[in-house]
């Protein structure tokens, strides 16, 4: 296989001067084919890379909205295995970077092992795990196939300059900086201190920075992506599922719309 | 060899699954506690409050009219119950807020489900002036109405948990959700041997004091080792202190989960018994959970044992071998309450219950020369109404 699908999108990105855009939804939200045609249609509208929430019983790093998404997909009988299911459809219909975004106990319940070689089979390009610091994480990367599957860390506004050191040398694809000490979520304003931290990670990390967390509309993406590679949007996306769960083809034509004005403030 | 290492893994288990928001305040407090707990200052401020505050040591009560009621081994009850907020919590958390102090932190958030912790947790904050807020699941805060108003006058606020099962695991969720968004100043009061690195060292290091005064007591009494230690085990606090100063002696080590409605109908808290190896709250350990990792909702009469997770620690006792873990189902606890009650005026918490409910299968077929040791964790006043109810539903009443 060439690049890792990652790296090539942030390398063009980087060609064009463009930021980039990744989206967060939680797979199987309100069921899977929802899923499957928002991912297609969030290509379209612009994103860069898509982040399949996996769902767990307890997240201990979400806030409401995804804590929600996740109890609604759960209720659908949504599991790992049928998540690997929806990326292998996906890929028969678009190479856009497949990430998934999960706790760790879902990933070790089905063991590191099989995890990373249907992942690697069905076109997952890499794995984010928010309770699995780089300390708890030499079982996983072991067994994932590095330059097929990365394990992307984060970082967060806490985290020291010795850590910061220690994770950029472990790090691969990007680094996912958590904009705030906090859980996902949308947010009024945007922290003042942001700005001071994306400095200090750029410092110590030459990989393409991610900034997420608390992002939810426009001038928020644009003041965000002054100091980072690509903004994450995740919370403003499900809630809109959650709105209009009911009414499919609105939530068709709601997420891209915004997906598409977050692209273009950022651009 | 010293468990845990360096990065809090007790064998396979433990560690630390947090968020990385949250692992610089981890070393923060791994440095914290090393630095404190070699320091004598802070050991006689901790034992002048745990002297003068709470009442310690509690005493090694012989169980006289229960012994002969059970005509088999000697029973001798740790009496955690006479503590000061009536558990063996207080023990841990004012270990926890002398650190707390010496950090800076001015706030301190805890989990509770019994309401012990919390109600420990309330009064150690009062005490020492910090401001304080205790998460609890919905349907602890009407299982145990008392300690919710008690926490409440102590000045501390009671945020209700409304998710997931809306008990003691749900409750610890957002205790480390609003911990994540105010670590700055915050200090977060874990109480039990769960939870990531250092909390599992550190509360049993708090919490040993129990087993330590236990050494010495039974050798007063008996001038040898008791037999057996038997106590309760929900996220596993109060059987890892009476445990831990006995893990080298030829002791037996038994720890009694709460079967439930009985292990075969699902509906239980025997995490140890009826789990597998997972991570939750950022330790892996034993869990309760499906196919899929997703985590079981626990069941228990008693408040405290419901959670479906338990202290690595005590998983890597049971993979050791080195201590047996059975089951007692809510019924048997009940009775036992209701017994210890009677013969020996003492109305234990119903989570001290499962263990005298252990004790009364197992003193019978020992002999008259062996002694018993059973941790009284905490006193019953809490859970009266709640027994009220289900006996009124139950046989029109105390039998």
């Amino acid at each position: 296989m060439d690049i890792n699908r990652v790296e090539a999108r942030l390398r063009k990105l980087h060609e064009n001067g463009e930021k980039g855009l990744f989206a967060f939804i939680t797979a199987g939200d309100p069921d899977l084919e929802t899923t499957f045609r928002l991912v297609l249609s969030m290509e379209k509208a612009g994103v860069d890379l898509v982040e399949l929430g996996v769902p767990f019983s307890d997240p201990m790093a979400d806030g409401p909205v995804i804590q929600r998404a996740s109890l609604r997909s759960l209720a659908a009988g949504i599991n790992l295995m049928r998540i690997m299911d929806l990326v292998r459809r996906l890929r028969s219909y678009t190479e856009i970077p497949l990430l998934l975004m999960t706790y760790y106990n879902p990933v070790l319940q089905y063991g590191l092992k099989r995890f990373a070689a249907d992942a690697a089979e069905v076109g997952v390009d890499g794995v984010i795990v928010p309770d699995l610091p780089l300390e708890e994480s030499a079982s996983l990367l072991q067994e994932l196939k590095e330059d097929e599957q990365h394990l992307i860390y984060l970082v967060a506004p806490t985290t020291t300059p010795e850590r910061l050191e220690k994770i950029s040398r472990a790090a691969r694809g990007f680094i996912y900086c958590v904009s705030l000490t906090g859980v996902t979520g949308m947010r009024e304003g945007i922290s003042p201190d942001v700005k001071e931290f994306m400095q200090r990670v750029r410092r110590h990390c030459s990989l393409p920075l991610a900034v997420g967390f608390g992002i939810s509309n426009p001038r928020q993406a644009a003041l965000m992506a002054e100091g980072a590679d690509a903004v994450i949007v995740g919370s403003a996306l499900v809630s809109l599922v959650e709105q209009f769960q009911n009414q499919p083809e609105v939530i068709y034509e709601r997420v891209p719309g915004l997906v598409k004005e977050l692209k273009e403030a950022i651009s | 060899m010293e468990l845990p290492d360096s990065r809090g893994h007790f064998g396979n288990f433990g560690g630390q699954f947090v968020p990385e928001t949250l692992m610089p305040a981890l070393e923060e407090l791994t440095l914290a506690y090393d630095d404190a707990k070699n320091e004598t200052v802070f050991q006689e401020e901790l034992q002048y409050y745990l002297r003068d505050y709470v009442g310690r040591p509690t005493p090694l009560y012989f169980a006289e009219r229960l012994t002969r009621h059970l005509g088999g081994a000697k029973v001798y009850l740790k009496r955690e119950d006479l503590n000061h907020t009536g558990a063996h919590k207080i023990n841990n958390t004012m270990g926890q807020i002398i650190l707390a102090r010496r950090m800076g932190k001015k706030r301190v958030v805890a989990e509770t489900g019994a309401g012990q912790h919390g109600v420990a947790t309330a009064t150690a904050a009062a005490m020492f002036g910090l401001e304080c807020a205790v998460y609890m699941g919905e349907e602890d805060i009407r299982r145990q109405e008392l300690n919710v108003y008690r926490m409440r006058l102590l000045g501390a606020t009671v945020v209700p948990v409304t998710s997931g099962s809306k008990t003691l695991k749900d409750a610890m969720n957002e205790a480390i959700r609003d911990w994540v968004t105010n670590v700055k100043n915050t200090y977060y009061l874990l109480g039990s041997v769960g939870g990531p690195h250092p909390y599992p060292m550190m509360v049993r290091d708090f919490q040993a004091v129990i087993g330590r005064e236990t050494r010495e007591q039974i050798f007063m009494a008996e001038g040898r080792l008791p037999r057996c230690l038997v106590a309760c085990v929900g996220g596993g606090s109060n059987s890892m202190g009476l445990f831990y100063p006995f893990l080298d002696d030829a002791v037996e080590l038994l720890g009694v989960e709460a079967a439930g409605r009985g292990l075969e109908t699902g509906e239980h808290s025997a995490t140890l018994n009826a789990g597998r190896a997972g991570v939750l709250h950022g330790a892996l350990s034993y869990l309760l959970q499906d196919d899929h990792g997703q985590v079981l909702t626990a069941h228990s009469i008693a408040a405290g044992l419901d959670y479906p997770g338990v202290g690595p620690e005590h998983s890597y006792l049971k993979e050791t071998g080195r201590a047996q873990y059975t089951t007692v189902t809510d019924q048997d606890a009940l009775d036992a309450f209701q017994l210890l009650s009677r013969l020996e005026g003492i109305i234990p918490a119903l989570e001290s219950a499962h263990a005298v409910a252990a004790v009364l299968k197992m003193a019978p077929a020992m002999g008259k020369e062996d002694a018993i040791v059973v941790n009284l964790s905490g006193r019953g006043d809490k859970d009266v109404p709640a027994v009220a109810r289900v006996l009124a539903q139950e046989n029109g009443g105390v039998r």
